[in-house]
């Protein structure tokens, strides 16, 4: 990894174009988002939100369009993909855990078997990861031993084990009873104070008031406008913002 | 009652049946020993071709479990003992017997890793491409670990039909258990031999079908 050119994104969008069949879900999306950035995506169930987090580690294949990671492109003849998703680390809203491994496994996997390191040199890493989420006392316990929010820490230091240039969360706590969700946005306050870039699709309008440098409003696959917390959530311009922003207000 | 004594249980004939029944056993295990992992394996393969995304390697794969668990495996054996030659190619029992079993067995454990395999949620594969691994490390560390936990009651299972199955080796004169208790029988008119086989064949495989029944009743609650 060499250090970009200043001026590069951290995640460059382009023109990302994808269907499915004949549904149009993304059509033409620019984005980019500057390194240790926390920008926020809402926007209507539907609108194409995961599908566009999804094309960023190409788990979904984009039909055109151009993902860049710090430079370097993520699409296109030649890329080496399992290189390049070490760069972008994924949190699920199902957490997806491995239910056969212990959190220190499901932390260690990739570290191990991906990035070659020894064993020692993995567990190493994956307990300072585990740490940063608050669960270094965690690591021998499997995933049916941890409360749900406690399984999405895991879930959130197995991505930043690897040390990735960019992480994704794509509702990291709508699965989560309403109890637990405090601790997980906790944790990503913290990854985002220790300068990680994030790119964020959530609900929690609290939380991207609060923490987010930035946020979009997506409708029927395209971004509708973005800026500042204060002016989406203050003085959003389009009436499909206002719309979507008066359902959360009481 | 006497006369079923004499007839089924009788102690005398069975010893001196045993030697021959007890070589025998040692063939039946031979053949298991090479059928169960090499059918195994070969059901993994056709299982994991079997959900390729190639349509050619899917449907080659498919049709090779189709095939082979349609035919009845008697019918496969006899097929290419006796009727192999004629196209040239003559083979030993043993080696009849192994291919026959082999091509049966992997088709009955590729259905079973199938299932299994479809039984492990798509996130989880997500998660793991996610982090960097290739298909084929996806497959070895997240995938088929949990694919081969879901369905091991079945797996097994499999086990103890090929075990049992060993006994149709008799029709190619693979002297098996079966076919020895068999050949004493047909020497000394009297059925205790086979008894002594069935005898040996429970001692076999009751505790793998405990150990079956334990799985079933840890997965169902
Ligand atoms: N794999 C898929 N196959 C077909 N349609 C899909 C697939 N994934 C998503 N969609 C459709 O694409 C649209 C956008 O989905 P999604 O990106 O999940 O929206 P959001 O995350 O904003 O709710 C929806 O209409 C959804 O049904
Ligand atoms: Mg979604």
């Amino acid at each position: 990894m060499t250090t970009p050119a200043p001026g590069t994104a951290t995640l460059e969008v382009r023109a990302l174009h994808k269907s499915f069949g004949a549904l149009k879900v993304l059509e033409g999306i620019d984005l980019s988002v500057q390194r240790s950035e926390m920008v926020f995506v809402l926007g209507p169930s539907g609108s194409g939100k995961s599908t566009m987090l999804r094309c960023c580690n190409r788990l979904e294949e984009p039909d055109s369009g151009d993902i860049l990671i710090e430079g370097d492109p993520l699409t296109g003849p030649g890329v080496d993909l399992n290189k390049m998703r070490q760069r972008v680390g994924m949190v699920f809203q199902s957490f997806n855990l491995y239910p056969h491994l212990s959190a220190m496994g499901n932390v260690t996997l990739a570290l191990r078997r991906v990035q070659k390191k020894s064993k020692a040199e993995a567990e190493d890493l994956a307990i300072a990861a585990l740490a940063e989420v608050g669960l270094s006392d965690r690591a021998g316990h499997h995933p049916a031993q941890l409360s749900g929010g406690q399984q999405q820490r895991v879930a959130i230091a197995r991505a930043l084990a690897l040390k990735p240039t960019v992480m994704l969360f794509d509702e990291p706590t709508s699965a989560l009873d309403p109890e637990l969700v405090g601790d997980v946005l906790d944790v990503m306050r913290t990854v985002k104070d220790h300068g990680m870039t994030m790119l964020v699709v959530s609900h929690e309008m609290k939380f991207a008031r609060d923490a987010a440098d930035r946020v979009i409003f997506m409708a029927d696959g395209a971004i509708v406008e973005q800026g500042p917390p204060e002016q989406i959530f203050g003085a959003p311009t389009h009436d499909r913002t206002r719309a979507f922003l008066s359902r959360f207000h009481g | 009652m006497e006369q079923i004594i004499q007839q089924f249980f009788n102690v005398e004939i069975m010893i001196k049946a045993l030697p021959l029944v007890i070589k025998g056993l040692g063939i039946t295990l031979l053949i298991c020993a090479v059928v169960i992992p090499m059918g195994a394996i070969g059901g993994l393969f056709a299982a994991i071709g079997s959900l390729s995304p190639n349509r050619a390697v899917r449907w080659l794969s498919i049709g090779f479990v189709d095939l082979f668990r349609a035919i009845p495996p008697l019918v496969l054996l006899i097929f290419i003992y006796a009727g192999l030659p004629f196209a040239g190619l003559s083979l030993s029992p043993f080696v009849a017997v192994t291919i026959g079993f082999f091509l049966n067995n992997s088709a009955y454990f590729a259905e079973i890793f199938r299932a299994g395999l479809l039984s492990v949620p798509r996130g989880q594969t997500e998660a793991a491409r996610s982090t960097g691994l290739s298909q084929a490390q996806t497959l070895t560390y997240v995938t088929l670990p949990q694919a081969t936990r879901n369905v091991l009651p079945d797996l097994l299972s499999n086990v103890v039909e090929v075990v049992k199955l060993t006994s149709l080796a008799s029709v190619v004169s693979l002297g098996e258990m079966l076919h020895a208790a068999g050949l004493v029988r047909s020497l000394t008119y009297n059925a205790s031999p086979l008894i002594l086989a069935a005898g040996i064949y429970l001692l076999l495989l009751w505790p793998l079908v405990r150990v079956i029944a334990r799985f079933e009743r840890r997965i169902a609650s």
